[in-house]
């Protein structure tokens, strides 16, 4: 055989050889994998690169539940009406009614398998005594109804017309799937019991709630809780006073990768590209979005904090803290959180508590 | 398998494995060791480039090095599997994420602090500067031995200075050990990613777009290089040495390549000036960009707009204010 048959044939083995590696990794690819949308000034990378895919199972899996028929608003109110009605007794007695019917469905129509916590109404209630404030539930659901009421009438700088209701967190859970407790999940090692060896300052594992990065595994107890500064960017060309340092800035990304996570969006949704901190030049969304942080930290603080006292212990944290909110407790992946539906308008009983 | 010919005998993946008689090198002044007489012959290498194997020279400096480094090593490997409760899966499960974090902001430049508030990171520190001191010294004593030039560790040298700068003279410029880079795959990564976003975006550092018009410059030297060479092989072009001084078709060849395309050509000799001032240029101006960020710059981003150095563009979105200024902010 010659020397140019034999590297032909070497040509096209090599040829066929790529061309079913090409193949194959094309099988595993969907198409197209990842859609850009231009958010920005062309050229400066202000795009959001999603899959589509992705986006498909995020639109499937925030569904809202179907809308429970509304009410009379007339008649006699709930607290006339009922016994122990201390929030939502402004509603009328069908209103009333009807919030009751949809909570059931939103937060326990199948209560907690394996416990004997009950399911439907009396997850919350003594069926003997609808009025019975015993169980801890009761006093849970009671504080929540406020918190709900804060929200959609204190806090439309975040949640707009939109609102939300129970369900935009529970989603038919007892409780919701995403929360977070002091310390991120990061699991104790032998530096916290005084060791001499082997500390990680609480970063430097794959942190659950921080998009798998190495970076401070529970931001929200300083950054959220104890509303400790996030803006750590100089904010002068020439540094002026003492900045704060990397380990701080650190912190930051680990929240900000949350809530990019939580909302299944890039950093220059809400950011510039050229600079994280201007806000000259950045998408609106960053304003919802600075609200939202407010929002959570007095939610946190006055309505979710405090319940610690109110569950029993087997449902408290590592540090006996209660479960808190962040921004995946309501987004769930999805930029808003049950694609958009109008969670305050079809449940107008939700809204600020009527004269 | 043919005669062995120019074209039949490539660098990498070679089908013909040239094995002459071990190669002891050039007789050279006697130092306090004997030099190496061992060597080998391994036919994977052989795919690579040459087939010997040794003979290695270790030293006095070789040694302190490799015995610095294990240490070095040691401190973090165990630091990270203490991390993870000595489990050996997780080890390795969580490897990438796994680090040595530099000590805690409080202790400012103390040097003298608890091993789990950073101690342990000085001494890694310690002994890693150490170890990559006593190998810069290796390469420049061999290649003085060799009566070799000494290129080689001045390029080394090059990235130490970034490497110094990175992990000691810039923390000490900012009065806190902390400001250091920890040790870990992601957490240096991630350590990058903060440095970038605490000082208003790198990006916007001239010495950092220096760095990466040297890096990149490099790669593009190097593709060139290496492709005009490989090419003119079949005419002996990679007796690159021997066509300085003695210019034969290859050199021409490939010299009229570049000026057809280009209009210029580097000569066989300034070819290697060129990429080896691009490479040693990328981590010296990296170096200076990272001593300056926080010593002399807070904000690139702002600096950069000061100095007309960063665009304005046409606003895309209707102009929002930092609500945290606004009247009746919580």
């Amino acid at each position: 055989m010659s020397t140019q048959i034999k590297s032909s044939i070497r040509f096209g083995a090599i040829a066929a050889a790529s061309l079913g590696l090409g193949l194959l990794l094309a099988a595993c690819q969907q198409n197209p994998p990842e859609a850009t949308q231009q958010n920005g000034y062309r050229g400066v990378a202000l795009e959001q690169v999603q899959s589509p895919k992705i986006l498909a199972k995020l639109a499937e899996a925030n569904q809202a539940p179907e809308v429970v028929p509304p009410g009379d608003r007339t008649g006699p109110r709930a607290s006339q009406v009922y016994q122990n009605v201390k929030v939502l007794g402004d509603l009328s007695e069908t209103e009333f009614t009807r919030i009751m019917v949809a909570m059931t469905g939103w937060v326990a129509p199948g209560g907690v398998a394996g416990s004997d916590e009950g399911q439907g109404c009396s997850y919350c209630h003594n069926l003997n005594n609808m009025a019975d404030e015993s169980k801890y539930q009761y006093q849970t659901a009671r504080r929540m109804i406020q918190m709900t009421r804060e929200i959609n009438s204190n806090w439309t700088n975040h949640v707009g017309a939109t609102g939300v209701s129970c369900y935009t967190c529970h989603r038919g859970n007892p409780i919701p799937a995403q929360t977070w407790f002091t310390g991120g999940g990061h699991p104790k090692n032998l530096a916290d019991g005084g060791g001499w060896i082997g500390a990680n300052n609480g970063q430097n594992l794959a942190g659950k709630h921080v998009g798998r990065a190495s970076l401070p595994a529970d931001p929200f107890t300083p950054l959220i809780q104890f509303a400790e500064t996030i803006r750590v960017t100089g904010k002068t060309a020439l540094p002026t006073a003492k900045g704060e340092n990397i380990a701080v800035a650190e912190r930051t990304n680990a929240l900000m990768n949350h809530m990019s996570d939580s909302l299944g969006v890039n950093c220059t949704f809400c950011h510039n590209s050229r600079a994280f901190s201007e806000w000259k030049d950045a998408p609106p969304q960053r304003v919802n979005a600075f609200h939202g942080i407010r929002m959570l930290r007095e939610l946190n603080a006055n309505y979710l904090a405090p319940l610690n006292t109110t569950y029993p212990a087997t449902k408290l944290g590592p540090e006996g803290d209660a479960a808190k909110a962040y921004c995946a407790t309501c987004h769930q992946g999805a930029q808003k959180p049950l694609n958009g539906a109008p969670m305050l308008g079809e449940y107008p009983e939700l809204g600020a508590p009527r004269p | 398998m043919g005669l062995l010919t120019t074209i039949d005998y490539q660098n990498i993946f070679t089908r013909v494995q040239v094995r002459g008689p071990d190669d002891l090198g050039v007789p050279i002044a006697k130092g306090i060791y004997e030099r190496g007489t061992k060597t080998s012959h391994n036919y994977w290498f052989g795919k690579l480039g040459d087939a010997q194997i040794g003979p290695v020279y270790l030293g006095v400096w070789g040694l302190l090095s490799i015995a610095c480094g294990i240490i070095a090593i040691e401190i973090i490997g165990l630091n990270m599997w203490a991390s993870v409760n000595w489990d050996p899966v997780q080890f390795v499960r969580q490897l990438f994420w796994l680090g040595l974090e530099p000590p805690l902001a409080k202790h400012g430049l103390n040097p003298f602090i608890p091993l789990n508030e950073g101690g342990w990171f000085l001494m890694t520190g310690l002994f890693f500067t150490l170890s990559v001191l006593f190998w810069w010294a290796r390469t420049y004593t061999r290649a003085r031995a060799l009566g070799m030039g000494t290129h080689v560790p001045w390029a080394f040298a090059a990235a130490i200075w970034l490497m110094l700068v990175l992990g000691f003279i810039r923390p000490v410029a900012m009065g806190c050990w902390c400001e250091a880079v920890p040790y870990g795959i992601f957490p240096h990564l991630d350590w990058v990613q903060a440095f970038s976003i605490r000082y208003g975006n790198l990006h916007y550092n001239p010495f950092h777009a220096f760095s990466i018009v040297f890096l990149y410059g490099s790669v593009l030297l190097f593709a060139m290089h290496a492709g005009t060479i490989l090419a003119v092989t079949r005419y002996g072009g990679e007796r690159e040495i021997e066509q300085i001084v003695d210019r034969g078709t290859a050199s021409e060849r490939a010299a009229l390549f570049w000026r057809w395309t280009m209009g210029f050509n580097a000569s066989m000799e300034s070819i290697h000036r060129w990429a080896w001032w691009f490479a040693v240029l990328t981590p010296i101006t990296g170096g200076i960009g990272i001593l300056l960020t926080g010593t002399v710059v807070d904000n690139w981003y702002l600096w950069a707009q000061h100095y007309g150095f960063a665009p304005s563009y046409p606003p895309v979105h209707p102009p929002v204010v930092d609500p945290a200024l606004l009247p009746g902010a919580r």
